[in-house]
């Protein structure tokens, strides 16, 4: 089934192969399997009219719109990070580095009721935006946007960080001895050779945004139709006992996710093969 | 995602000096210092803020209160569970992670891509899906459910459930920061070791595993910090039984409920305290990595 | 490395040998499972130390009681999915019907026990923030333009849907049963909603922790709760018509004989009607059955109740179907508000 390019010198290709479909079989492709059966159990009539009633149209455009905004937010502020922590030297550098890591470990659930805290009406910030700007943040899209922004923001700050560290330092210095101006430098040669990796953070932050769970109910209000969710409503379908109809929104989700997996992928493929093509050019 | 992190160690391993920075590759000052204020600002707006919150309404009924907190039994119960739950799935993915990285980067097959792919499904999937599939499969009108009821095994609603769905949205993190340094690595001194008669299990335990080992650590620390914060898989599976189903992350939501915040809070600092050590933890593992990848390629730029 | 790896495998199957200990019950203890909705919490809490003292008393065994909360559907969700309950204490008897179609509980439960087995009531009331600035006096005002009302969902809570057919049954009788008017009711309250909790507490959380809306239609146990734990911060006002909230009790008897506690459950909910069984509810805000038990909770006022099982709803299975199911009338008149 599977040709061997490596002549056999290594041991336990048969072990840890099998091992490894074993355990992935038993964890995710069987149980995954069941939400696939579940899905296809109920009518096309019915697995159509759950993904497709407004309620849940209204979710998607919200999950993903809001997902989308976030991320781009992040994009931008995480250019500005990844670029201050890869080239300038400050104090607090080491500690802010490491703080850029504490949305992955910290408990989704901790950040839900954290930000909750900070951005309701009661809230040090939310008062603040309140009586200022009568903006509510809490229980509306903006404290979504938080939410999401909060759970994606490692994301393209650590796929930019290596990328910046990895910039040819010639290039530059070479731009500015034809008599480049610093911006002119950052916009024609820097902004370029990051925009694939850039773009590469962006997708993960947003594909780990669209089926953010914990961190949204909390803050998030759950109205149907402004404020709910996707896997929200997921959660509702089950507490109805529609248990097809939830089946098939997860399922409907994973594909859209996988759309943008083979996005992630396509624009790494580009990434690579400019990059190969730049080294055989040295 | 340990992956990603994992390639900034790779990148930094690539730059055995750290280039000077000189006047062509950098920007004014004033430039320079609205950079990182603005970096501050953002950081310390949408990270730091909300740390420093769990920490002030933990407290902010009094240290005794906050001990108080963890004197109670249903506390106690979750959190054991919780380190019970990340004992039980942490190892089991790192056993896969490691056969998963030696399969992957020391052969080359067909379906080699999409075996990665599928290793990364659980990070794309809905975690509440990763509860839901459970359900499905082993709930009382699931696929083996019934069977396993009539035999008094209990999936879902029990332990079990709770370490399956735990193991299901950790299951790439292993394996993920341990294929691209394995990659990286090569196996030159494997091969090596075999032509001089040493045999598979020695040359995995004598020479990879010491090679890999702060990758390794690093793929752990990063599996353990989800594997005890996660939320929606196990809310879904766990049924909610005080002092039995209920890990922390469900805990402080019952606590929120009960309108006892600062106790709510006092766990939730429990727990982010656990995800400050972890980002110490990485941290080092991190530079260790680094360390380990540029003895790597001395040794490989020696031996050319 | 190979010391920690042994280690680690060490840990991990003593990990599973402890897994293996927690799910055998020791003969001698019998652990009854109850699984309630969510405001219940306090109730329970104080009930079953009760209980547990006066089987002890009565038999001598050792009896402990788990409990698991949640909104009303998804416990009931999860006790069909094989959550082990041998008692079940909902918020409505439409989702312990959910669970009779899966032959979990008798079909005729409410037969099993007096009073519909419902051994406590509660209705509902509107709970204002201190002063009533917004001059709250019955439902008419929560229709009112620039009033915020917080409820949670109907689809999700079992609580909301009380709250939503109490608000029904003013509306026909201010209009004299004209049903499109009672529509405009409705859709003009919901319009009010600025946030759609999907359970009782998270909606009591977001009224009384995040200070979001003027007037909370809730549990009437839930607004004496809430008052007790933020005093003076609260006002409760009663409408003037509201519905007889019935949260039923029932015995999971296929769970319950296959663990051998049949005896024990059924005396667990049995003895919720007697003296200390309902005194305990009246001290947790719920209305007693027992009279002379309810006559020394002066704090409940009396108010003009409709049932459940009153014409204009005809029973749950009537009502979810004509207002709560997909495409129903919730769905049909619910527009989410501006503010």
């Amino acid at each position: 089934m599977f040709n061997r390019f490596t002549p056999r010198i290594m041991p336990g290709f048969g072990l840890s192969l099998g091992y490894t479909i074993f355990y992935l079989s038993l964890i995710v492709l069987i149980p995954f399997s069941a939400l696939f059966t579940k899905t296809f159990s109920g009518s096309w009539a019915h697995i159509w009219e759950s993904i497709s009633e407004p309620r849940v149209l209204a979710s998607y455009k919200l999950s993903f719109g809001v997902s989308f905004l976030a991320a781009l937010v992040n994009g931008f502020f995480g250019l500005i990070t990844a670029w201050v922590l890869a080239r300038y030297e400050f104090p607090g550098r080491r500690f802010v580095d490491a703080l850029v890591d504490l949305p992955f470990a910290l408990p989704t659930a901790v950040a839900g009721i954290a930000l909750t805290a900070l951005y309701s009406t009661n809230g040090p910030i939310g008062s603040f935006l309140f009586e200022h700007f009568n903006l509510r943040v809490a229980y509306t899209p903006l404290g979504i946007f938080v939410a999401l922004t909060f759970i994606g923001l490692p994301f393209v700050v650590r796929t930019l960080q290596p990328v910046i560290l990895d910039l040819h330092a010639d290039v530059e210095e070479a731009a500015a001895c034809l008599g480049a101006t610093r911006w002119q430098t950052f916009t024609r040669i820097i902004l370029p050779a990051l925009l694939p990796a850039l773009g590469t953070g962006i997708m993960l932050a947003f594909g780990r945004a669209v089926g953010e769970y914990g961190s949204v109910v909390f803050i998030a209000g759950n109205l149907p139709l402004k404020t709910e969710i996707t896997p929200l409503l997921i959660i509702t379908k089950l507490e109805q006992y529609d248990y097809s109809g939830a089946a098939a929104i997860g399922l409907a989700m994973l594909l859209a996710s996988f759309v943008i997996l083979l996005l992630v992928n396509l624009i790494q493929w580009w990434n690579d093969k400019r990059t190969a093509h730049d080294t055989e050019e040295n | 995602m340990g992956a990603f992190t994992n390639s900034r160690a790779l990148a930094s391993a690539r730059h055995i000096a750290d280039p000077q920075p000189t006047n062509a590759r950098t920007e004014p000052v004033w430039i320079r210092a609205t950079l990182i204020a603005i970096t501050f600002a953002f950081l310390g707006v949408f990270i730091l803020w909300p740390l420093l919150t769990v920490f002030h309404e933990g407290f902010s009924k009094g240290f005794g209160f906050y001990v108080e907190t963890f004197k109670d039994p249903i506390t106690i119960k979750s959190i054991e569970l919780t380190l019970l739950t990340a004992a039980i799935a942490v190892p089991l993915n790192t056993v896969f992670g490691l056969a998963a990285a030696w399969a992957l980067t020391r052969f080359k097959f067909r379906g080699r891509q999409l075996l990665i792919a599928l290793i990364d499904l659980p990070l794309w999937v809905s975690p509440v899906i990763g509860g839901l599939i459970y359900i499905l499969l082993f709930g009382r009108h699931g696929t083996i459910g019934p069977w396993l009821m009539d035999h008094n095994i209990q999936i879902v609603f029990a332990l079990p459930g709770i370490v399956l769905a735990t193991t299901f949205v950790t299951f790439p993190f292993v394996a993920r920061s341990l294929i691209p340094l394995m990659e990286a690595q090569g196996h030159a001194e494997e091969e090596a070791a075999l032509t001089l008669g040493a045999n598979g299990w020695q040359v995995f335990f004598r020479i990879t595993l010491p090679k890999v080992k702060w990758g390794l650590l690093y793929g752990i620390i990063l599996c353990n910090a989800r594997a005890m914060g996660e939320f929606g898989a196990v809310s879904v599976v766990s049924g909610h039984i005080r002092g039995k189903t209920n890990t922390m992350p469900l805990h402080i939501e019952i606590l929120y409920n009960e309108y006892q915040f600062a106790a709510a809070f006092a766990v939730a600092s429990l727990l982010s305290l656990l995800a400050l050590i972890t980002l110490f933890l990485k941290t080092y593992s991190e530079s260790r990595t680094a360390q380990q990848l540029r003895e790597a390629q001395e040794l490989t730029i020696v031996s050319k | 490395m190979y010391p920690l790896l042994k280690k680690f495998s060490r840990l991990a199957f003593a990990s599973v040998l402890a897994a293996l200990s927690i799910s055998t019950v020791s003969a001698k203890e019998i652990t009854l499972l109850n699984v309630s909705y969510d405001p219940t919490r306090e109730l329970y809490g104080e009930y079953n130390k009760a209980f547990a003292k006066y089987w002890k008393a009565k038999t001598g065994d050792t009896v402990t009681i788990e409990q698991s909360h949640g909104g009303s559907g998804k416990q009931a969700r999860a006790v069909i999915d094989g959550l082990p309950a041998d008692v079940v204490t909902l918020a409505l008897a439409y989702d312990i019907d959910a669970i009779a179609v899966h032959e979990l509980v008798p079909k005729d439960w409410q037969q099993k026990l007096p009073d519909q087995s419902t051994p406590y009531t509660s209705t509902i009331v509107l709970l204002v923030r201190k002063g009533n600035p917004k001059g709250i006096k019955d439902w008419d005002d929560l229709v009112k333009p620039g009033v915020a009302v917080i409820t949670p969902n109907p689809k999700t809570s079992g609580g909301a849907r009380w709250n939503y057919l109490a608000a029904w049954a003013y509306a026909n009788k201010k209009f004299g049963g004209n049903e499109e008017k009672n529509k405009e009711f409705i859709k003009a309250l919901f319009k009010n909603v600025p946030v759609l909790d999907t359970g009782a507490r998270g909606a009591t959380t977001t009224f009384v922790q995040h200070g979001l809306g003027d007037v909370f239609i809730s549990w009437e146990n839930e607004a004496f709760l809430a008052q007790k734990e933020f005093p003076g911060k609260f006002e409760i006002v009663t409408p003037s018509l509201s519905i007889l909230a019935e949260p039923p009790v029932a015995v999971v008897e296929k769970n319950a004989s296959k663990k051998g506690v049949t005896d024990v459950a059924n005396e667990y909910l049995k003895y919720l009607y007697s003296a200390e069984g309902q005194d305990i509810a009246g001290k947790n805000f719920y209305r007693p059955r027992d009279q002379k038990v309810a006559a020394k909770y002066t704090n409940f006022k009396k108010l003009d109740l409709i049932t459940i099982n009153d014409p204009l709803f005809g029973g749950w299975q009537k009502a979810q179907k004509k207002h709560f199911a997909d495409k129903a009338l919730f769905d049909q008149l619910y527009v989410p508000s501006n503010n």
